[in-house]
């Protein structure tokens, strides 16, 4: 184990993927490029029990392909997803089973937990009276479930455990990995989010927020009329600055810095201020200037309060550079996967860093007074962007923001 | 009117946590302190206190205790109006 180095940098070497937009991190960044939107009917569910009637489900996910039959008995929908986007994240980064990972630390976020494991456990429970549940609902369901499979998946056995904050759940893992990291309570990690909450329960309960969007999700855009609800995991392969270097390892972008704050204001309003406070706190954390930040992955649910709260936050923290930035929301296309979200953006940028490009908010009509901000409607953009922000505002008004930048 | 008035009146007492008598049809609902969140709970008790649905979109447009009462009337106005046909 190293010793505590404030100086110690931490990179992003591999990213593993599962998303409306793609089921590895190819065809996600492919769709990232093209502007692709994942958001399509919900068929799972018979539709005239919902409000809502799209959402970005993960289709063609075909768990027993890449999961055995008896292992899969033990696992919900979300921990399927984590342990796909952990392979594919340490087969990317070319870790090596055994000696290299086994000292590596997993800190991955979800928001719901094992919620179809759940849905069909107590729907048995209560609605067809059976007598018994079955006795793996514990196990799938926790919100740890999906960090436990990924340590057995692959022989981890360092200090591991799963984090929750509603939809930041994932920025603050990644956050905590990155310290981890710094602190040397490991030198490897695997961090990021798994959401699988397209249930009837869950669905219910959003249509009654009056929040989810009736057909699609404009990020932005005037007239926009609410969030969209997706699915998936990304899994980040980070690792101090000195080990990829040692092993020359590809990297494509170093997680520079991670803030947090809570708004201490509403259970779902957000507060520009508690958003500003988060992204301020990242920058410091990273050392960046506001003037090295040329993109901003927003938050960006869709929702008229959200996004306005979120472009104030901007323009109070970059002042009149706010509006040189280009800030895009990627839920735009892989849809709001809850506790996975916070990855498969902090994915999109470090993507974006490496491949030269911003990914665009789709579905873009007409530009909003209160947006004034350049949000990258409908098109990728070629950029060589230096630092980036990956925002992450939850629900009860925990915020959880990334630094990344390019590496020189 | 007056019968719908009084049940819409002990829904937004039980939700806001206030007395009813504080509330009136000229109320608003910044008068009684319901901000939108607590206007979402409080259309979820009525939808299921007149077993009806109200859009997101006729939901954006309550004001006040007068809007929701006229509301309810018109919903449950059109579902006697279906039933009848």
């Amino acid at each position: 184990m190293n010793a505590v180095n404030a100086d110690c940098r931490v990179v992003v070497s591999g990213i593993g993927v599962v998303s409306a937009i793609g089921l590895n991190r190819g065809q996600f960044e492919s769709s990232l490029r093209a502007g692709r939107c994942g958001i399509r009917p919900i068929t799972r569910i018979d539709p005239d029990r919902l409000q809502m009637k799209n959402a970005a489900v993960v289709e063609d996910f075909d768990a027993a392909a890449h999961i055995d039959a008896k292992r899969l008995t033990l696992m919900d929908r979300f921990a399927q997803f984590a342990v796909v986007a952990a392979r594919e994240a340490v087969a990317d980064a070319g870790f090596e089973r055994g000696n290299g990972l086994r000292g590596a630390a997993v800190v991955l976020g979800s928001g719901a937990g094992g919620k179809t494991t759940d849905d069909d456990a107590f729907r048995e429970l209560y609605g067809a009276g059976n007598p018994r549940v079955n006795p793996t609902v514990i196990p799938r369901v926790m919100l740890s479930a999906a960090v436990s499979q990924v340590t057995m998946d692959l022989g981890i056995q360092g200090p591991s455990f799963a984090v929750s904050s509603a939809c930041a759940s994932a920025a603050h893992a990644l956050g905590q990995a990155l310290w981890m990291l710094r602190s040397g309570a490991a030198e490897i990690a695997l961090a990021g989010g798994s959401e699988a909450c397209i249930t009837l329960g869950l669905l219910k309960a959003w249509d009654s927020m009056r929040v989810v969007s009736g057909d699609i999700c404009r990020p932005f855009s005037r007239g926009r009329r609410g969030m969209i609800l997706g699915e998936g995991a990304a899994v980040l392969a980070l690792e101090t600055l000195d080990r990829a270097r040692r092993r020359g390892a590809g990297i494509y972008a170093e997680l520079a810095g991670f803030g947090m704050s809570s708004d201490a204001g509403h259970l779902i309003q957000p507060s520009a201020d508690g958003a500003a406070r988060a992204m301020r706190a990242a920058l410091r954390d990273g050392g960046i200037e506001p003037g090295e930040v040329d993109y901003i992955n927003a938050h960006g649910t869709g929702t008229r309060s959200n996004d306005a709260a979120e472009a104030s936050a901007v323009r109070t923290v970059f002042g009149a550079r706010a509006g040189a930035l280009a800030v895009s929301s990627t839920k735009s296309m892989h849809g709001h996967a809850l506790g996975a979200s916070g990855a498969l953006e902090a994915a999109a940028v470090a993507l974006g860093i490496r491949g030269g490009f911003v990914p665009p908010t789709v579905n873009f009509v007409e530009a909003d007074p209160d947006c004034p901000l350049d949000c990258v409607p409908n098109e990728a953009r070629e950029v060589a962007v230096r630092a980036a922000l990956s925002n992450s505002f939850a629900f009860g008004g925990l915020n959880a923001v990334l630094a990344l930048k390019r590496m020189c | 009117m007056q019968e719908i008035l009084g049940r819409v009146r002990r829904l937004v007492a039980e939700n806001q946590q206030i007395a009813a008598e504080t509330i009136t049809i000229d109320s608003t609902f910044e008068d009684l302190g319901i901000d939108s969140f607590d206007g979402v709970n409080l259309l979820f008790a009525i939808e299921n206190e007149f077993d009806i649905q109200v859009s997101d979109e006729d939901a954006k447009k309550l004001r006040g205790i007068r809007d929701v009462v006229e509301g309810v009337e018109r919903l449950l106005g059109k579902r006697a109006a279906d039933g009848g046909e």
